[in-house]
């Protein structure tokens, strides 16, 4: 037996070498030089049919199949023309003209012109049932506001009203009302043109609730498995759930071609898998960077980081309702008691700029000369008793436990640092939390969240009005106040159709609130990107609207 | 033991009667809905509304779990809100991967744990029983997610030895008609698909296999050592039989019995997902399906998945007791 076991051992180890030796070997053959880009997602996507999604694992294959009738320039929020050559704007911004390009077909073959322009507008407003519902059709809802038929328990005020195939080339919208932010809210992925041929023939517009009220699509338009067309630089080849999502180049395209023959997307929901897979090799690039993983991939030297500009806004809400937060002194008094820039040196790894305004510096409207709050106690202190109030001010101020958001890495961190400077400034903080889910997000917006309370936005669309109209074009609970001309103004900006004014009425706009101070805006955050050093070509977009059409090989 | 397996079958029907009632209370109980999870910041106090209609969540308890129990007894287990697609289509595409993992992990801990075992016990006392004492202790302590990080760092991104996400690589053209990729190689000939899936496998499967390694290993050293001082193998012994036929015939068969039980149950519990593995190595099980649905209420896949996973454990418990009546032929004669 003894004899017998050392012989077995001895088998056993030549068995290990050999096979360690055959790996060794036969070690990954990476495509980080040749015409496949393999990147790593976060997860599968929802559907590629880009009129039911609002995620962005989602959008970001969307985009490289679908475009829309104008897009962004690469890196910013400019409207450029895409599938759309020019267009012109008329009764005061409610009749939408685009003459189209012409020579453009769909991956089916099926000419792309105004008839499918109209054909896909036509299908979102008669959007009915599990279709017509903030979780399937958020973006159409959130910019035209209405379906033709109204949506069970939603609001309807439908902003279009018909599209027009004046010919091949020129498609005419007619909207119910002005609105200019319409025309940059097309830039969306939601709003790209799809085949109409292929819609129809893979049942894009077949589903229904499931008895648990979920919303099924019925047809093969977009599912794994099943088809996806539109215009773009790339079209779909295959999606198989667990596997791979690969889109192929369209050699058909009617612009400039893509470089790379092959993209693969590859589902690693971990963050940290996702940043190993990079370092091996198995993916050439990846998103949402976590920022602690950024100092090891920049400091290897076959990996490096790109910067998205940043798109988001982290602020302080000051919920007039509660009193003396109706006081413009104490609300003065707050943003100079937070300490802003401390915070955002702290706890933002580096990823952070201290906001001034309730926009980034990318969107249109930004307004360089915004009254400024720095970080001075005493001068809070000196605000509060300038408004006859007694020192220390209570004020009760909420943070979510439970979550991160993109503009706030560490909610707790950030209300700590905050509090602390508030105590110092003259006030005396309460503090509340409540885990994000289920109802912080709720509370605040109902105002039941205390007179200040710690929240955030990401931008949808490169539009001003998504910020700022967003949070101040009318009355709302979460702020608590009546300010007409501020609406007014606000209300006139999103219908402005003249690109300059418009810009001017924005910049004002945010003036006027920066003096008014409905809250403190502290941060904008930078997301990141991590890519083989060998990759380039990417541009990443503030809004995440970017194209793999450019991207090769180096080296 | 037909009648047997029968009766064990029909218990499965007051099991997830019950499991469905908690699973759904317990759902419910738990604070936050799909419709948070849906839009986060963009939720609004009408879309929420909105969307809770639609799932049906103001209506009364009882009418909520009636139409549960509806669409389960059609067959149905539901559509999942995430991914808009029935579950038992995200079942199909996720099982197999799970099936795959534990096979793999259940093989690395039987066929080195059981020799591990065996030669520890005839070896009572001396350093080898020792040593694999001392590796059991360890395989049972490490967390699975520390050895699961370790092995991807020294093997995937130090040597490059092996991949270290996901079941095969992308840029291998394969077809998988079963959607488990080691036999979809072999019954598709694609010999390079195949060693591919086998490589993906390693690391994972080592990882997930390092418990069960442990205690397979434990059990089957005092499972001989148990059986080894039995009078029947002292007499086989006495009778002349050689020490390797009395330890094939003898021993380790009889020994083999807890060891299968053992094996059977931990194969029961790898099936149910393999949670903190699925997630460092990305790969495609139902454990992280499951969690994720947990994190974001999504209530069908909680539901669904978590039945289906029942049925599982259970079928998996019946095949265990039902190998131990073949086994044990006492088992199988005293049922007559």
């Amino acid at each position: 037996m003894r004899k017998g076991l050392k012989v077995l051992l001895a088998v056993v180890v030549v068995a290990l070498m050999t096979a360690a030796a055959t790996l060794a070997a036969n070690s990954r053959s990476d495509a980080s030089s040749g015409d496949t880009l393999v990147f790593g997602t976060e997860g599968e996507p929802t559907s590629l049919d880009g009129a039911v999604v609002s995620d962005g694992v989602s959008l970001r294959v969307i985009d490289q199949i679908t475009e829309g009738l104008v897009s962004l320039a690469p890196g910013s929020t400019t409207i450029v023309p895409k599938l759309a050559r020019s267009w012109t704007a008329s009764n005061r911004g409610r009749v939408w003209t685009f003459r189209l390009r012409t020579g453009v077909t769909f991956h089916d073959g099926t000419p792309f012109n105004a008839s499918a322009v109209c054909a896909n507008f036509d299908r979102w407003y008669n959007f009915t049932g599990p279709f017509a519902s903030d979780a399937t059709s958020y973006y159409y809802y959130t910019v035209f506001g209405g379906y033709k038929k109204k949506a069970s328990g939603l609001t309807n005020f439908p902003l279009y009203r018909s599209c027009r195939a004046a010919g091949n080339s020129t498609a005419v919208i007619t909207l119910r009302r002005p609105n200019a932010s319409f025309l940059g809210a097309l830039s969306l992925t939601a709003f790209h043109i799809q085949s109409p041929t292929a819609m129809e023939r893979y049942g894009a517009n077949k589903g229904s609730l499931s008895k648990d009220g979920v919303f099924t699509p019925g047809g093969q338009y977009g599912v794994p498995g099943g088809q996806a067309v539109g215009t773009g630089a790339f079209k779909l080849e295959s999606w198989t759930i667990g596997d791979r999502l690969v889109i192929v180049r369209n050699d058909s395209y009617w612009g400039r071609k893509a470089i790379l023959r092959r993209v693969i997307f590859r589902a690693i929901p971990d963050n940290a898998a996702r940043l190993q897979a990079l370092q091996t090799g198995e993916i050439q690039g990846y998103d949402l960077v976590e920022p602690q993983d950024i100092p090891t991939i920049k400091k290897n030297s076959k990996l490096k980081v790109l910067d998205r500009p940043a798109f988001n806004v982290a602020y302080v809400t000051i919920n007039q309702k509660v009193k003396p937060f109706d006081n413009p002194l104490v609300r003065q008094a707050v943003a100079h008691g937070l300490d802003r820039a401390g915070v955002v040196k702290a706890f933002y790894a580096g990823r952070g700029e201290v906001a001034h305004e309730f926009m980034p510096p990318q969107v249109l409207g930004y307004a360089k000369n915004v009254k400024k709050y720095p970080y001075n106690p005493n001068r809070a202190k000196q605000l509060l008793q300038q408004a006859g109030l007694t020192l220390p001010v209570e004020v009760e101020f909420w943070y979510p436990t439970d979550v991160s958001r993109p503009y706030m890495p560490d909610p707790a961190k950030n209300f700590q640092a905050f509090a602390a400077s508030l105590n110092k400034s003259g006030f005396k903080v309460i503090p509340k939390s409540a885990p994000w889910r289920p109802d912080y997000v709720g509370r605040v917006q109902a105002g039941t969240a205390g007179a200040l309370n710690l929240i955030g936005w990401t931008g949808d669309f490169g539009d001003p009005d998504n910020f700022i109209g967003t949070f101040f074009r009318t009355e709302q609970g979460q702020w608590g106040f009546k300010n007409p001309a501020l609406f007014a103004l606000l209300n006139k900006a999103v219908v402005e159709t003249n690109p300059v004014k418009r810009k001017s009425l924005y910049q004002q706009a945010n003036r006027i609130i920066m003096n008014f101070l409905p809250g403190v805006p502290y941060a904008h955050t930078k997301p990141a990107l991590g890519f083989q050093r060998n990759v380039i070509g990417y541009k990443p977009s503030p809004v995440s609207l970017e194209s793999f059409a450019t991207v090769r090989f180096v080296g | 033991m037909l009648r047997f397996a029968v009766r064990r079958l029909l218990l499965l029907v007051p099991i997830l009667i019950g499991l469905s009632l908690l699973v759904f209370i317990w759902i419910r109980a738990l604070p936050g809905s799909p419709a948070e999870s849906l839009l986060g910041e963009r939720a609004t106090e009408e879309s929420i509304a909105q969307i809770r209609d639609q799932y049906g969540l103001e209506d009364p308890f009882y009418e909520q779990y009636w139409r549960y129990v509806q669409t389960i007894g059609s067959g149905d287990l539901g559509t999942s809100i995430a991914s808009r697609r029935p579950i038992t289509e995200e079942i199909k595409d996720r099982f197999p991967a799970t099936i795959e993992l534990a096979v793999g992990a259940m093989l690395f801990a039987t066929l080195i744990g059981i020799p591990l075992g065996f030669i520890a016990a005839k070896r009572h006392g001396s350093p080898i029983d020792h040593a694999s004492l001392f590796l059991s202790l360890i395989g049972v302590s490490i967390p699975i997610f520390f050895l699961a990080i370790v092995l991807k760092w020294v093997f995937s991104v130090e040597l490059g030895w092996l991949p270290s996400i996901g079941r095969q690589d992308v840029l291998i053209e394969a077809e998988h008609p079963t959607n488990f990729y080691i036999l979809d190689g072999i019954i598709t000939r694609n010999w390079e698909a195949t060693w591919d899936a086998i490589k993906h496998l390693i690391l994972p499967a080592i990882a997930l296999g390092s418990i069960p390694l442990a205690i397979i290993a434990r059990i089957t050293r005092a499972s001989v050592l148990d059986v080894q001082n039995e009078d029947y193998v002292r007499t086989a012994r006495a009778k002349g039989i050689s020490n390797r036929a009395v330890d094939a015939r003898h021993v380790l068969r009889n020994a083999m019995l807890p060891i299968s039980t053992i094996v059977g149950l931990q194969v029961g519990l790898l099936l149910s997902g393999a949670i903190l593995t699925e997630t460092v190595f990305a790969w495609p099980g139902i454990g992280t399906w499951l969690q994720a649905a947990i994190e974001n209420r999504d209530y069908p896949v909680i539901q669904g998945g978590v039945l289906f996973v029942a049925i599982v454990v259970v079928f998996v418990n019946l095949l265990v007791d039902i190998s131990y009546g073949l086994l044990n032929p006492r088992i199988r004669l005293a049922g007559r």
